[in-house]
């Protein structure tokens, strides 16, 4: 049989094309340009091979950033999906107070991200914060400014409360989806609660707790504007992820190069690890018992 | 093993019941003997899974008791009961494997190992479900499923009853057939009270020694199949049962005949006298299979005519406008279709009269 051919297909597919070329492919492939050259001006520029890619690599702050950043994802996942599971095993199954803490918990995800460090930033000042002021005055000495300790406990509070509704929220869904015969025939098997816990409600949430946990790791591990407005990474550098540092490098000292470099393996990291996890989450709970 | 005995049963789901529709359950008062089979028929929304419930301890009835043995287990919950539940669709732990699904009832109940693996064995032979005990449960087919759905509630030795909701929904159509078959074996086996939720007449009727069929919450008529083929006690059973159901029409007595429209049917001396002692609105039924066609004038014969023919294989059914009513015949294969006009005769032994949809 003839292979038929109409070339106006490919006017079916352009929209699509365009869109993705110019919000996905351009940039990327711009920012791989930029990585490559040195850029002294517009149309001042000089090929250097992978120069960048090596000095970034051996960059002893970008390494502080990193490990800064790992820690602070870790933790992110390690206090948000436990604490955002039991939120949802706890909310009300119907009635006006499941309406009512479903709107509570969407409060946080509705407020601008650098709001959201605006807030933070005033709650917790140890001379007018409501927080800040109010920790002082139990005699605790608490200063985000000053502290680095501190700032870290400021700046997880606020994750821990802007982002554990997501995770909650998630959760609950993938708990209401689960039908009522499963717990009746649980009951009658004589199961406890941490039973029906382990064997019905954590593997019918895996779904939504794998879309939980990539989400969170990677919003996370981008994090900029909360921290950017809370601390600008410091005191000193204790508080500089790597966005904020990539941010440093390419508008504060305008080295393109290093930094086009620097975003190309920070997006790698991501997207190896996010490969990771989803490998990881879709192998749990298959392959032969 | 128990008998269950149901005292004066009524639920509501809402809070404050007032009125009667308001019950789901109005009035369930009887017993189930040890070791029967038993289905529990009825259209959709008639309380049958709500009397389910009620039985195994999900849910707590509004009114009355519930007596296992004697005892009284109305206030205590399922897993103090000695009763399994199947529902309609495999309830499995889907990250266990089909020998832990099955040992799990026994291991929540602090069995030894030794017991549950050579319990969960002996279950497993009877299921067939042996070569699958190292498989997870989660990529069995349907029917294997529903049998493990089962075995947890046959591991346990001391189970009283096993209660079924319209197990067979999710099962292809061929193997529907192979896994009743099984459940009636496995009942002949272990005396097992069962219990068997359907609105499918075929389930009910090939399943169980006894049907119970419901109708907006209460049991209107409780019987061997054959009992409630011949002798339904309410016209609602004589239409749910057979197919087609049986034929009802509305008819006034007039000197030992019942005046259907323009048509005459001949009673006779017994049932008329019957009919004559009845005060609510009378009702004639008969079922399609009695209901004999003639091509040409008959004794005691009435006038209908032919409104169509439906050929189903191995019989034909019939359906005649007669007195203003359709009413159905059943013709078997070979038998000749009149045209046009039919004279249909009714057999005195067969017609059932109903007042007030009740049997007289």
């Amino acid at each position: 049989m003839d292979k038929w051919e109409d070339n106006r297909a490919w006017f079916l597919v352009l929209p699509v094309f365009i869109i993705v070329a110019f919000s996905a492919i351009i940039p990327l492939m711009t920012v791989v340009n930029y990585s490559l050259q040195d850029i002294f001006g517009p149309g001042q520029r000089v090929f250097v091979g992978v120069e960048w890619f090596k000095e970034v690599l051996s960059d002893k702050r970008l390494h502080e950033a990193l490990v800064r950043q790992f820690i602070f994802s870790g933790l992110v996942l390690l206090i948000e999906m436990p604490l955002g599971i039991i939120i949802a095993l706890m909310m009300p199954k119907k009635g006006w107070g499941a309406s009512l803490s479903l709107v509570m918990l969407a409060l946080p995800l509705l407020i601008p991200w650098n709001v959201i460090g605006t807030i933070w930033m005033i709650f917790t000042r140890p001379d007018i914060g409501l927080f800040g002021a109010g920790i002082n005055a139990l005699g605790i000495a608490f200063d985000h400014t000053a502290s680095p300790s501190d700032a870290w406990v400021t700046l997880m509070l606020m994750e821990v409360w802007h982002w554990t509704p997501l995770v909650a929220l998630l959760a609950y869904a993938g708990l209401r989806a689960i039908p009522e015969a499963y717990f009746q025939a649980a009951r009658i098997d004589g199961a406890s609660a941490w039973a029906i816990f382990k064997y019905i409600q954590l593997p019918k949430m895996r779904g939504v707790l794998t879309i939980a946990l990539l989400l969170r790791f990677m919003d996370s591990f981008l994090i900029y504007a909360e921290p950017f407005v809370l601390t600008g990474g410091g005191p000193g550098n204790t508080t500089t992820f790597l966005s904020i540092y990539l941010v440093k490098v390419a508008v504060g000292q305008f080295d393109l190069g290093p930094a086009a470099a620097f975003s190309i393996i920070y997006f790698l990291i991501i997207l190896l690890l996010s490969w990771l996890f989803y490998q990881v989450l879709q192998n749990v709970g298959k392959g032969e018992a | 093993m128990a008998q269950i005995d149901l005292e004066e049963i009524a639920h509501a789901y809402m809070a404050d019941p007032r009125e009667v529709s308001d019950y789901a359950l109005k009035r369930i008062h009887n017993v189930w003997q040890d070791g029967g089979a038993y289905a529990l028929l009825g259209p959709s929304g008639c309380g049958k899974t709500t009397l389910l419930n009620v039985i195994s301890g999900l849910l707590t009835p509004s009114r009355g008791r519930i007596l296992f043995d004697g005892r009284d287990v109305t206030r205590l919950p399922p897993e103090k009961r000695n009763i399994a539940q199947v529902f309609q669709f495999p309830v499995l732990y889907d990250t266990m494997s089909v020998f832990d699904n099955l040992a799990f009832p026994l291991r929540n109940r602090g069995f030894n190992e030794k017991d549950v693996k050579k319990r969960v064995h002996e279950v497993a032979d009877i299921l067939d479900l042996a070569p699958f005990l190292g498989k997870r449960a989660a990529g069995l087919a349907a029917d294997a499923k529903q049998k493990i759905s089962l075995g947890r509630g046959l591991v346990r030795r001391d189970v009283a009853a096993i209660l079924f909701d319209e197990p067979l929904t999710v099962i292809d159509p061929n193997l529907k057939w192979q896994l009743r078959c099984k459940l009636k074996e496995i009942h002949e086996q272990l005396k097992l009270t069962f219990i068997y939720v359907t609105h499918d007449q075929v389930e009910a009727l090939t399943f169980a020694d006894k049907v119970i069929v419901m109708y907006e919450g209460e049991i209107v008529q409780i019987g061997t199949p054959q009992e409630l083929f011949e002798n339904p006690v309410h016209t609602f059973v004589g239409y749910f049962i057979g197919s087609p159901g049986m034929n009802f029409v509305p008819f006034a007595l007039e000197n030992g005949i019942a005046r259907v429209g323009d048509a005459e049917i001949f009673l006779g001396e017994r049932l008329a006298g019957v009919a004559g002692t009845a005060t609510g609105e009378l009702k004639l039924g008969i079922r399609p299979l009695y209901l004999e066609v003639h091509g040409k004038k008959v004794d005691q014969g009435v006038e209908a005519r032919v409104k169509s023919v439906e050929d189903q294989g191995s019989f034909k059914i019939l359906t005649a406008i007669m007195g203003g009513h359709p009413v159905r015949a059943r013709l078997a294969e070979d038998e000749p279709v009149p045209q046009e006009t039919a004279w249909l005769r009714f057999p005195t032994d067969w017609i059932r009269l109903f007042s007030d949809d009740r049997l007289l």
